[in-house]
């Protein structure tokens, strides 16, 4: 089974993150990692080729420092990486981004399964998956937080608000999957070391055929205006218990949908 | 300036103040934060406890966790080892301690006393029997020299190997003798009759199940409580010639293998300090007193900004030695300046983030009493103070002052 994992490399929550001239984010002057949302369909699909054999791919869309993305997958037991690296896409909206990585995929071929995670912890628009699915005109079964594949087909659970659904599809699908599917490995020594020798490919648009017009922050369907720093934290609510403390920390609790 | 990141505006991290990560390189990185992940997972949660209870309760599912990353030997090369760099090395020990040192004790004891010395002077046979399942955690090695009335003067140690037949018959008692308990294979330093008469000192690999070997826990410890420790009592312990190491003779074996363990131990001391050091700044910045953060008090900034210095010196050194170590240049008396200067910072580190912290200072609830009192131990294990001293005297001087 060979599976595409497409990862995304996002500024380190950690870390100060700010924004560039053109209202974009500051990829350069911050430092970043693999989207840890993206750990979890790398392991996913290193567990399905770990029983059932296959490679996987990742796969990365952006800047020079988005190798490290593809490196850490490699590292956690990854194959393969192909990062498509190319000045015209910054700037590039969801819409772009899943024109990019479908035509990438095409590119790649022989693909069993492509894995995302829920969202990019940067943009957090969770759409590409969907639009992903859509231009591959393959089977979208999205958030999952159990996956099995058996049989030509993907079976995945997902969990809502008050009920969980069992949805199969046919393969190839497009699946992502949730930070309950899971726990990451983290990189053994070894895979530290054999990562090193691990064969990334790097494309431009221009070897996906994909016309630099089509991309890039002019071609963006949606802007950021302006942006401003989150207001300090405000001062919490205390709600003194009158006997009723018990009943209003459900009812909060279920307002916030924790509960 | 960032020299991987040229755009990059350099940025202040109070862990990192002077910058040392700048100079690592990314795989360095991915080691460490490997390491970490499995403290943060399956030693953190649980240390305070261990150390509290005096025990080590899962110290073979650890093992077993700890050779599946590749921190076994890991910087031996061949027989299922990681073959990694001593600066990889040495990152690892610092953040194992800076989970516990009685931790990164059971790593350095397993990949720098036990599986080192095999490696190094064990025969073919003896390696590969007992290194892949050292490195995979299967195997648990353990380094008797310390003897009840021999400490910093191994040379004059009583245990002794005498020939019977083709075998050897060990007798005699160790000291101190870190996983002790818990090992399946012991290296045992012993006297033999030498060929012209005197004696020399040989190591032997003995299986723990071998009868007359036992090794009864020490109790009553005050420090390295996540940590066994034990006394290895040899009785009549019968052994094939195969057992002995072929070629070495003399201090010099055992002495070669101290070397490895003390060079990981100038950066595992770091980790403790650094541990210790976090959470001092931490508690600075939320305890109140006099209507202020403790930390805005001239005299609370003075112990931090001096642990910080310290630790920055520290790490600069460690790094320094550990990239002579992997070119190859790296001296024993090297290794005593490192050993004697980072465990003697760290403990001043710890015991002064101790006072930031109060009443709170001597609770398990934070890590740093335990730190301290872990400390009290890698200051004299893998040589004293004072015999680094001397070594370092003696390479100053040209003269031994140590009898
Ligand atoms: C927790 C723990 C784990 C250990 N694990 C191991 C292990 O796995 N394997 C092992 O073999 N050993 C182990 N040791 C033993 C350790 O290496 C010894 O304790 C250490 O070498 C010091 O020996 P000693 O305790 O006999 O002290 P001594 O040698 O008796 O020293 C007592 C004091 O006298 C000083 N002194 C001695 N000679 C001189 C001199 N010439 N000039 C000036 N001062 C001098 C010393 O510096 C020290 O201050 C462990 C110890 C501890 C506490």
């Amino acid at each position: 089974m060979n599976i595409v994992v497409c990862v995304k490399h996002v500024p380190d929550a950690q870390s100060e993150r700010t924004f560039n001239e053109d209202n974009t984010t500051d990829r350069e002057g911050v430092d970043g990692l693999l989207s840890e949302l993206d750990e979890y369909p790398v392991e996913a699909a290193l567990q399905l080729v770990d029983a059932a054999q296959g490679e996987v791919t990742v796969l990365t869309v952006g800047p020079d420092q988005a190798a490290d993305a593809i490196k850490k997958s490699l590292q956690m037991g990854a194959h393969r990486g192909v990062h498509v690296n190319d000045a015209a896409i910054h700037g590039s909206d969801a819409v772009a981004t899943s024109l990019i990585l479908a035509e990438a995929i095409k590119k790649i071929g022989d693909v069993d399964l492509v894995l995302t995670g829920l969202a990019s912890t940067d943009g957090t628009m969770s759409v590409v998956p969907a639009m992903l699915a859509e231009r591959l005109g393959l089977p979208q079964v999205t958030v999952a937080s159990e996956l099995t594949v058996e049989g030509g087909k993907a079976t995945i659970r997902r969990d809502g608000d008050v009920a969980s659904e069992t949805i199969e599809a046919s393969l190839p699908a497009v699946v992502s999957v949730t930070d309950q599917i899971n726990e990451p490995r983290y990189p053994s020594f070894k895979g530290i070391m054999a990562a090193k020798k691990k064969p990334v490919e790097t494309w431009s648009l221009a070897d996906l055929g994909v016309d630099a017009g089509s991309v890039g922050l002019d071609a963006a369907w949606t802007t950021v205006e302006s942006f401003e720093k989150r207001p300090p934290r405000q001062k919490g609510q205390i709600v003194t218990d009158e006997g009723d403390g018990g009943t209003k920390l459900a009812q909060f609790l279920s307002a916030q949908k924790f509960i | 300036m960032n020299a991987k990141h040229p755009g990059r505006k350099p940025s202040l991290d109070p862990l990192d103040l002077v910058g040392i990560d700048d100079v690592l390189s990314d795989e360095e990185k991915a080691v460490r934060a490997s390491v970490r992940q499995l403290c943060d997972k399956s030693i953190d949660p649980h240390v305070a406890e261990w150390f509290e209870s005096g025990e080590l309760p899962v110290a073979r599912e650890l093992a077993k966790e700890l050779g599946d990353l590749g921190l076994l030997g890991m910087h031996l090369q061949g027989y299922g080892c990681a073959g990694m760099s001593a600066v990889d090395y040495g990152l690892a020990c610092l953040e194992l301690e800076a989970s516990d040192s009685g931790i990164r004790s059971l790593v350095s004891v397993q990949g720098s006393l036990a599986m080192f010395a095999i490696h190094r002077w064990g025969s073919e046979e003896q390696k590969q029997e007992w290194l892949p399942r050292m490195a995979a955690g299967d195997a648990i090695g353990c380094f008797g020299l310390t003897e009840p009335d021999y400490g910093s003067d191994p040379g004059s140690m009583r245990t002794h190997a005498r020939r019977d037949g083709d075998d050897w018959v060990l007798d005699g008692a160790k000291m101190w003798i870190t996983n002790g308990s818990i090992a399946d294979v012991a290296v045992v330093w012993a006297k033999v009759d030498g060929d012209e008469g005197g004696s020399e000192i040989r190591g032997f690999v003995v299986p723990t199940d071998t009868p007359g070997f036992s090794a009864p826990l020490i109790k009553h410890k005050m420090s390295l409580r996540a940590s066994v420790s034990s006394e290895l009592v040899l009785d009549g312990v019968r052994l094939p010639q195969s057992a002995i190491f072929p070629e070495v003779r003399g201090l010099k074996g055992p002495l070669s293998c101290l070397n490895e363990a003390r060079y990981g131990i100038i950066w595992g001391s770091l980790g403790a300090a650094r541990s210790s050091f976090e959470a001092a700044l931490a508690y600075s910045k939320e305890r109140v007193q006099f209507d202020k953060p403790i930390g805005a008090f001239q005299l609370t900034q003075s112990k931090l900004a001096q642990m910080s210095t310290e630790l920055n010196l520290g790490a600069l050194l460690a790094l320094h030695l550990g990239r002579r170590k992997d070119a190859g240049t790296l001296l024993p008396q090297q290794v005593s300046v490192g050993k004697l200067n980072n465990v003697t910072k760290a403990l001043e580190i710890c015991r002064t983030a101790r006072t930031i912290l109060g009443a709170n200072g001597i609770s398990l609830e934070y890590p740093v009493i335990r730190h301290m009192n872990n400390l009290e131990s890698v200051l004299t294990y893998e040589g004293t103070p004072e015999m680094h001293t001397l070594v370092v005297g003696q390479a100053l001087t040209g003269e031994s002052a140590f009898r």
